[in-house]
């Protein structure tokens, strides 16, 4: 289960609450960070990424995790061309 | 693939419960349920039964095309139109789509004592833009008064006749196995608007309705491109409800592909965060037709060129086999049926 | 849109394809049967028939949809319980829009509320708890539906309330958790699981170490993936290659928003303000020790079951229903004797035809059109 999409923290809008503004491709919402950052480091989090689930924080993304998947997949990629290549060229 | 028309089992149709539910008035199963056990029963005959936007009422001269349709939108103003404007576009779609000139309109409206009287003025101006753009006046009415609580602010009924050109014959029974379907601009901006507009999701966007008349789009498309077989303006129930109604009258196979459909950024984004399939999303301002293939790719380049039709596209392709069902070519290449919507698209969390 | 779209890309996900055949070459197959790769969750379950994931992968893999589906396995009584809070007069009952259809004994909330009952959408159990100090006259009681993910959400919600004094603010608690569950499943001498694709978005919350005991006892493979296609078709390479190299264990595909330890604030509010209930019933799988949970005492204002002395309904789900069966994988939907006759999807029987991501519901809309099976393309 669990439906959460990625989203972009714009501000924070109460700090009491722990609410904060995010977007999601062109949509905003007042969401509760609570459970990402603490009462101190709230601003820390202007710009970064967050999982958003009902209405809540629940995760900030790590952009280098996020990179580093790609590029595996990227590389699964390249390795199956050369492969491609070398069974041509062995037919040829 | 050749599994035919002898596998499909026939469709549930059967009224289901003894109160009308929400998801009888969504455009859906359960509403198409609900008219054939109450109101076809009753009320059956051959201009009635086919359901279409227009009905054909022969005159000793021509045809009339006649049609009528109930506003009850909540919020009554939202971003890109209002109830007024709202009730001359989804009549004057429902004639232009048939393929007829709208000729006249009429408005009636039920109104809950208390509403204000600014509001209902900023209605009728709104209505009357729309019947100007759409070259069509409102030549006859009604106004009734409830007690408070016995409506939500206000409710209007149009109905509008059109006359039909000779000779053209649009509709569903003329689709052929190969031709293009195309979308007349971006889906879904009218559902996710009033979604975000009704407030208590606590949603903000730019995003506004795409409520406006499609006379000039469909009059256009109807002279000009004789390939044409079918239109139909995907309101409630969006695209999907018309590709599945489409579907089963032609007895085709309908395939759409999801890479190619035109979607705004934030419909995806309203999509995404509640969980909604943006092909169930109400339109006002879109129609989707049928085409010879060979016509397809010009009149998408003119309905471009034409406002409201700015993001038009073609969608998919019409196949013989299996009949009666609407196939999505999901991104990655993988395959899924797209069913009657049934009853309103809830927002969800899994 | 960012951290979606780079997911579901078609070229790589091509590519995935090609190293899964690939994989699958070295993976020793089951005896008369395809290799059952089970996502526990509801939300990779939805993943697989919107991307059409079933149909992306060789016919040998086959996707066993679990029990992380919280509408799916939401017992009749407790659908029964909602419609008596909320038929009380004087209450708004708030809920997730999945919930609304859920059919009970008597009906759904759908049907509650055109028989006069106020039930309401929200978006947020934040929102519900907004409605409670708007119209302090009302009793707005939200129904908290959901695993792991959604239970810090619910949690801080009324740490919330409390904070601001609400008092018209009360939820019914359906929030289950998923490795007691998992642990049942696995216990069943027949199920035939061959390995796992993990709930990402639990994972999130309670970090990965829970999942130990799968490979450990069981010597299944379990790997946590997102919800993205590019994601789950990776899983599926992760969990193919384990059992190629003949190992198994827990890996995290998921990285980018799982952490291994998972999300520690959530977790200390969720401990704060609830505790196990010795027993939790499940539509479909029966009766499972300590998989849900409830408010803890300091926090019974709260608890609409005690705020209005609500007596647990409890309906037995039909006999012929073999969701259990389904979900452990011993069993294909066609194979159960109600399936397609004395439940479909418009009038359910069992869990798994509920839902429209129900494994046996799924099923259906394929038997419709003549194509029984899944796996096989619409048009070659």
């Amino acid at each position: 289960m669990c439906l959460g999409i990625p989203g972009v923290v714009l501000e924070i809008t109460d700090r009491e609450a722990f609410l904060a503004a995010v977007d999601v491709s062109g949509v905003r919402r007042k969401i509760n960070v609570a459970c990402v950052a603490a009462p101190e480091a709230l601003d820390d989090l202007i710009g970064k990424w967050v999982l958003v689930h009902v209405g809540f924080a629940m995760s900030i993304v790590d952009e280098a995790e996020a990179q580093k998947t790609l590029e595996v997949l990227e590389q699964m990629g390249e390795v199956q061309e050369e492969l491609m290549a070398m069974r041509n060229s062995a037919q040829a | 693939m050749s599994k035919g028309a002898d596998t499909i089992k026939p469709r549930e149709t059967k009224l289901q419960g003894d109160r009308v539910t929400m998801a009888h008035g969504a455009g859906g199963q359960s509403m198409q349920d609900l008219i054939d056990d109450v109101f076809l029963s009753a009320f059956g005959n051959d201009s009635l039964s086919s359901l279409s936007d227009s009905a054909r009422v022969e005159t000793g001269g021509g045809s009339i095309a006649f049609t009528s349709d109930s506003f009850v939108i909540d919020p009554i103003f939202f971003p890109g139109g209002d109830i007024g404007k709202l009730a001359v576009c989804g009549t004057v779609n429902d004639l232009a789509v048939s393929g007829a000139q709208p000729l006249a309109l009429s408005f009636s409206v039920i109104i809950e004592e208390g509403f204000l009287v600014s509001d209902l003025r900023q209605i009728a101006v709104s209505a009357r833009v729309a019947a100007d753009l759409a070259g069509i006046k409102i030549v006859t009415g009604d106004t009734k008064v409830v007690s408070r609580g016995d409506a939500d602010g206000i409710f209007i009924n149009t109905a509008g006749i059109g006359l039909f050109s000779d000779g053209l014959g649009l509709g569903p029974t003329n689709i052929q196995a190969g031709d293009a379907i195309v979308v007349s601009n971006g889906m879904g901006e009218h559902g996710a608007a009033i979604m975000v507009a009704r407030g208590d999701l606590g949603l903000e966007t730019d995003l506004i309705s795409d409520c406006r008349p499609l006379g000039n789009l469909c009059g256009y498309l109807t002279k000009n491109y004789p390939g044409l077989r079918a239109m139909r303006d995907a309101t409630r129930g969006g695209v999907a409800a018309v590709l599945n109604e489409f579907a089963v009258a032609s007895s085709k196979a309908f395939f759409i592909d999801e890479a190619s459909l035109p979607l705004k950024p934030e419909v995806r984004g309203v999509s995404e965060l509640l969980g909604l399939d943006p092909l169930y999303l109400a339109n006002e301002g879109l129609f989707v037709a049928v085409i010879d293939p060979a016509q397809a790719d010009a009149v998408v380049a003119d309905l471009r060129k034409i406002p409201g039709g700015e993001s038009a596209a073609i969608i998919g392709t019409v196949r013989s086999d299996p009949p009666g069902i609407l196939v999505m070519n999901a991104l990655l290449g993988g395959q899924r049926l797209v069913e009657m919507p049934d009853g309103e698209q809830l927002p969800r969390i899994c | 849109m960012k951290f979606a779209d780079e997911f579901r890309d078609p070229q790589k996900a091509s590519v995935l394809i090609a190293n899964i055949e690939d994989a699958l070459k070295r993976v020793p197959m089951p005896e008369g049967r395809p290799l059952h790769i089970m996502e526990v969750c509801g939300g990779h379950t939805h993943s697989i028939f919107r991307y059409g994931l079933q149909k992306m992968v060789p016919r040998e893999i086959e996707f066993v949809h679990g029990p992380g589906c919280p509408v799916c396995v939401l017992p009749m009584g407790r659908v029964d319980d909602c419609i008596t809070i909320a038929k009380i007069e004087g209450v708004i009952f708030t809920t997730f829009g999945d919930a609304m259809r859920v059919p009970g004994s008597k009906g759904s909330l759908l049907q509650a509320k055109s028989e006069g009952a106020d039930v309401r959408l929200v978006y947020s159990p934040l929102d519900a708890l907004a409605l409670a100090e708007k119209l302090p006259d009302r009793e707005v009681v939200f129904f908290a539906l959901g695993f792991e993910t959604t239970m810090p959400s619910t949690a801080i919600t009324i740490l919330e309330a409390k904070r601001r004094r609400v008092t018209n603010f009360s939820i019914i608690c359906q929030h289950i958790t998923i490795i007691p569950t998992l642990k049942a499943l696995l216990d069943d001498p027949d199920a035939m699981i061959d390995g796992f694709v993990g709930p990402g978005h639990v994972s999130m919350v309670i970090g990965n170490r829970g999942y130990d005991f799968i490979p450990r006892d069981h010597g299944k493979p379990f790997v946590v993936s997102g919800f993205e296609p590019l994601d789950m078709l990776q899983s599926v390479l992760m969990v193919l290659t384990q059992m190629a190299e003949g190992r198994a264990t827990v890996e995290n595909q998921y990285a980018r928003i799982v952490p291994e330890e998972g999300n520690g604030e959530a977790r200390r509010a969720m401990a704060e303000v609830y505790e196990d209930r010795k027993t939790t019933e499940w539509r479909g799988l029966g009766i499972i020790d300590a998989s849900g949970v409830k408010l803890r005492s300091a926090y019974r204002a709260y608890d609409a079951e005690l705020k209005f002395n609500l007596q647990q309904a409890h309906v037995p789900d039909p006999d012929i229903c073999q969701c259990g069966d389904v979900v452990r994988g011993i069993i294909k939907p066609t194979d159960c004797a109600a399936y397609g006759t004395m439940c479909t999807p418009k009038s359910p029987l069992g869990a798994l035809m509920v839902s429209s991501e129900g494994a046996c519901s799924a099923y259906y809309q394929y038997g419709a059109t003549g194509l029984n099976d899944p796996r096989e393309k619409i048009v070659s």
